[in-house]
Formats: C-alpha cells, sequence, structure tokens
C-alpha cells in the first residue's frame, strides 16, 4: 500500500516504494483493469500544454473505467482573468477524484497539493520536477534489463538543463549504477547532481563523446540539445553533430543495450536506428501506461 | 550616566564617544588598549536592564545587521550595542541589549537564520530568567525569500518555507521549488 497522499517529487520516495509502485504497474499488464476506477474523475489540469503526457495520462485512466475532465493550456480557463492556483485546485477537488498538473512555474505542484483534498499528481512543474516520467524510466529499464541494480547507464546530451537526467540520475544512484555522463562542456551534469553522487558512493565518468562509452554501458539514454541553450550559436554549431546517434556508433554495443529518449527527439537519434534491436524509446513511451495506470490507482485506493 | 545609557550613546550617538568607538573598531590593538577595552566591556557588561532582551554572541560582523532585522530603529526605548567585544569563547563577538522588548518566535527564528550561535536572554527585573543558546529550526517559515524567480512563493502569495539540509555551514532547500540556498546566499523578507 503506497502511504501518500499524492506524487510530487521523486525526493518524497523511498527506493521500497518506488519499487512498490513499479511492481503494481507490471501487475497492470497482466490483469483485466478495464473497470478497476470505473465511476471515478481524472481532472487533467495542463496550465502549461503537454500533448504526450496529457494523453498518455487520459489513456491510463480510460483504460481503467474512469472519465477524464480537463483543460490544456491557460487560455482555456478563468487564469487568463488571474484566477490563483489555490483557488482553482480549492474548485477543481470539489469536481474530481484525483488531478495530474502541469505548470510552468517551479513548486506549483506542491503548493497544489498543500491546497487539495484530494491526490495531486505533478505532471511537471517548470524545470523542477517530473516524476511519472522518472518512474517511467526505472519501469523501462527493469523491462529492458530484468533488473534495476548495477546497471551501467550513460546519460548523453543537454545535463545541465534536462531535468529527466537529474531525476535519473538521482534515482539509478538509489540501484548502484555506474554512471556516464556524455556532453559538451557547458552542458555537463551541474555540480549539485555530482555532489550528491559523491556522497552516495556512486561510480560516475565525465565524457565529451559517445564512442567511449557505447560499447560499455546497458542503457544508453539519449536527450535533446536545444540550440536556445547556446548564447553562442557557433558553439552550437561545434557541438551538435557530436552527439547524434547513428547505426555506425552502436556496431560496439552490447546485446542488451538498449537506447531510451524521453521523446520528441529531434535529430539527434537517426531514423535508421529506430529498427535496430538496441531501439527502446517508443516502448518507453508505451510504458507510460502502465506506471501511470498504477500511480493513479495506488492514489485512489483502487488497489492496495 | 547610568551605564544604560552609556549603551544608547554608544549606539546612537558616536560623536560622544569617539575613543571608545575608535577603540573598539581597531583590530591591531596594543596590550594595553585591549585592556583599556576590556575595562570598558566589563564596565557596559554590569550595566543592566530591566525588563527586555539581550542577545549575546553575536559573531562581531554580525551585530549592526540584527538591528536591522529587527527593524529596532522603530523601537522607542533604551537599546545598547556593542561590536568588536573581548570574548574568551569567540575571540571577539557582538552584545544588543533591548529595553521593554521580548523578541517573538518570528525574531528569534529572524536572527538564527543569519546568526545561529547567538545566546538569547530575557530579562524580567535585572535577571535573566530564560537563557537560550538559539538553534536553526527545523523549517523555516515566512523568514526567507527564496532566490529562483521561477518559485512559486515568488508568483502567487504563498509563505516561503524552507528545510534544513545543513546547519554547519547552513545551507536550506525551499519545500516548493526544491532549490538549495547557502548562507550566503539567504536574503530576508521584510
Ligand atoms: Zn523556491
Amino acid at each position: 500500500m503506497l502511504k501518500k497522499k499524492d506524487i510530487i517529487s521523486i525526493s518524497d520516495f523511498t527506493k521500497e516504494e518506488i519499487l512498490y509502485i513499479l511492481k503494481t504497474a507490471e501487475e497492470m499488464n497482466k490483469k483485466d483493469c478495464s473497470e478497476l476506477c470505473k465511476g471515478k474523475i481524472l481532472a487533467t489540469l495542463f496550465f502549461e500544454p503537454s500533448t504526450r503526457t496529457r494523453l498518455s495520462f487520459e489513456t491510463s485512466m480510460k483504460r481503467m473505467g474512469g472519465s477524464v475532465i480537463g483543460f490544456s493550456g491557460e487560455e482555456s480557463t478563468s487564469r487568463s482573468k488571474g484566477e490563483s492556483l489555490y483557488d482553482t485546485i480549492k474548485i477543481v477537488e470539489g469536481y474530481a477524484d484525483i488531478v495530474v498538473m502541469r505548470h510552468k512555474v517551479d513548486g506549483s505542484a506542491r503548493l497544489a497539493a498543500e491546497a487539495s483534498k484530494i491526490p495531486i499528481i505533478n505532471g511537471g512543474d517548470g524545470s523542477n520536477q517530473h516524476p511519472t516520467q522518472m518512474l517511467l524510466d526505472l519501469y523501462t529499464i527493469k523491462q529492458s534489463q530484468g533488473k534495476l541494480e548495477n546497471l551501467k547507464i550513460a546519460m548523453v546530451g543537454d545535463l545541465k538543463y534536462g531535468r529527466t537526467v537529474h531525476s535519473l540520475a538521482a534515482a539509478m544512484a538509489m540501484f548502484n549504477a555506474e554512471m556516464y555522463f556524455v556532453a559538451p562542456e557547458q552542458l555537463q551534469m551541474p555540480n549539485y547532481i555530482i555532489e550528491d553522487l559523491q556522497k552516495s558512493n556512486i561510480n560516475y565518468h565525465i565524457v565529451d563523446n559517445m564512442q567511449d562509452v557505447i560499447g560499455k554501458v546497458d542503457i544508453l539514454y539519449m536527450t535533446r540539445i536545444q540550440k536556445e541553450r547556446f548564447p553562442d550559436l557557433q558553439e552550437y554549431e561545434k557541438v551538435k553533430n557530436v552527439f547524434i546517434l547513428n547505426k555506425k556508433l552502436l556496431e560496439t554495443a552490447k546485446p542488451n543495450m538498449k537506447i531510451m529518449h524521453p521523446l520528441p527527439r529531434v535529430n539527434e537519434i537517426s531514423e535508421e536506428v529506430d529498427i535496430e534491436p538496441h531501439a527502446y524509446y517508443f516502448n518507453q513511451a508505451h510504458y507510460g501506461i502502465p506506471v501511470r495506470m498504477a500511480i493513479i490507482a495506488l492514489l485512489l485506493g483502487c488497489v492496495k | 550616566m547610568s551605564s544604560e545609557n552609556i549603551f544608547k550613546e554608544n549606539l546612537f550617538n558616536h560623536k560622544s564617544n569617539k575613543n571608545l568607538a575608535q577603540e573598539l573598531n581597531d583590530a591591531n590593538l596594543a596590550q594595553e588598549s585591549k585592556q583599556e577595552i576590556n575595562d570598558e566591556y566589563q564596565q557596559m557588561k554590569l550595566g543592566k536592564i530591566k525588563e527586555g532582551t539581550v542577545l549575546d554572541h553575536i559573531p562581531p560582523d554580525l551585530c549592526f545587521k540584527i538591528i536591522n532585522l529587527l527593524n529596532l530603529e522603530q523601537h522607542g526605548r533604551v537599546i545598547s550595542a556593542a561590536t568588536n567585544l573581548t570574548s574568551t569563547k569567540m575571540g571577539k563577538k557582538g552584545m544588543i541589549k533591548i529595553s521593554g522588548k521580548i523578541l517573538s518566535e518570528k525574531e528569534v527564528n529572524r536572527i538564527v537564520v543569519v546568526a545561529p550561535n547567538v545566546t538569547y536572554s530575557t530579562i524580567t527585573d535585572y535577571q535573566a530568567v530564560k537563557k537560550v543558546k538559539l538553534k536553526v529550526p527545523q523549517e523555516i517559515v515566512g523568514i526567507v525569500k527564496c532566490n529562483n524567480p521561477n518559485c512559486i512563493t515568488n508568483v502567487e502569495s504563498v509563505q516561503t518555507k524552507f528545510k534544513i539540509v545543513s546547519e554547519e555551514p547552513l545551507k536550506i532547500k525551499c519545500n516548493y521549488c526544491e532549490r538549495t540556498t547557502v548562507k550566503e546566499e539567504i536574503k530576508l523578507l521584510m
């Protein structure tokens, strides 16, 4: 049984709680869940639009027989008239049984959880947290490798601003992963993340190219390098092609190696890679469903 | 002049106590004048207040900052303050005595955030009735501003709330946006 009322941040969770959610997600895939949340309503409050995350949550609720209300984008609500987040949550808690929200302000989900009587799921608060993405990443790694402990994982791309890789590094540290951070110097992992890894005695390596690590790792986690992150476009031009994954680079990969990506991708994974047995990013997107089903059902008390 | 008034003069009328002020500020005092200062300090220490608050063991550079953050310029009663006093424990220290004022919990917590090791005494009828070494609370509510401009506490009207990551050196974490702030970066809400 999950003791938490809400899912706001990875820092709220113990390893046992994470494993419990993943185990529940595995069960979701095995049994008939079509009436599990019958009569329950999920409110999707997407103050900041995110089509993929919203569709994933809507699908999850509907697969369990529940229904969905909600909005996407600020224009669709009285938000544009200046209503506070607090007021919006106080109104919606009387309509729905559970809320998933996405908001561009850091810490908004925590505020909503404090205000709300019903469970809040954080679908992304600014640059802070996106815990269901982290949980589905862990679920994907477990499905692809059969375990979570003692794996080798490389994270590639924008490690400085990428909230996904920050959460993933913290989560994989719980499972004693060895980590390779592959990024141009100006987009490397922030110091506070590295310090936490040092405190936990995690083996990590700072690397500036993919060739050196592809043959060593079990998971290659790709992220997008955004042009906007570079004040100097020349700097961007220099690095943009160094971090593109193609078929040739995969020659040294171990047979069990899987490629993940939070999507959407732009050009950092060539399309020729999609048919390789290593490609796993679409599976990853699909695994969002059992994981989010498990989260909703656990918070609603529909599974124990 | 009563000893209570000497304190007041020290703080608010530097000119009339020019010699003392100069000496207090001089880091390279000769042994002789050090003794003089010590005597001066002993004299000041004897000056008791009837009722109010005494803050002792203040890091010498934070004495005036604490006066500011307590908004003491609004306080109509006698306030005395001295800094760079000789301290056996700290080398140098500051001290503030405030007549007719008992600090609220919030005021105490404002002090703790900038100077965690201050000793705080409540005085009734010239006696210290409560003497406590201040300690950083587990949660700092409504005192510190979050430095992240995109934090919800800077966007909506929410009380800030920080948890302590480490006490020495002080490092705190925003309950909402989860950013950490180190001691040097801490800004108090007014
Ligand atoms: Zn904050």
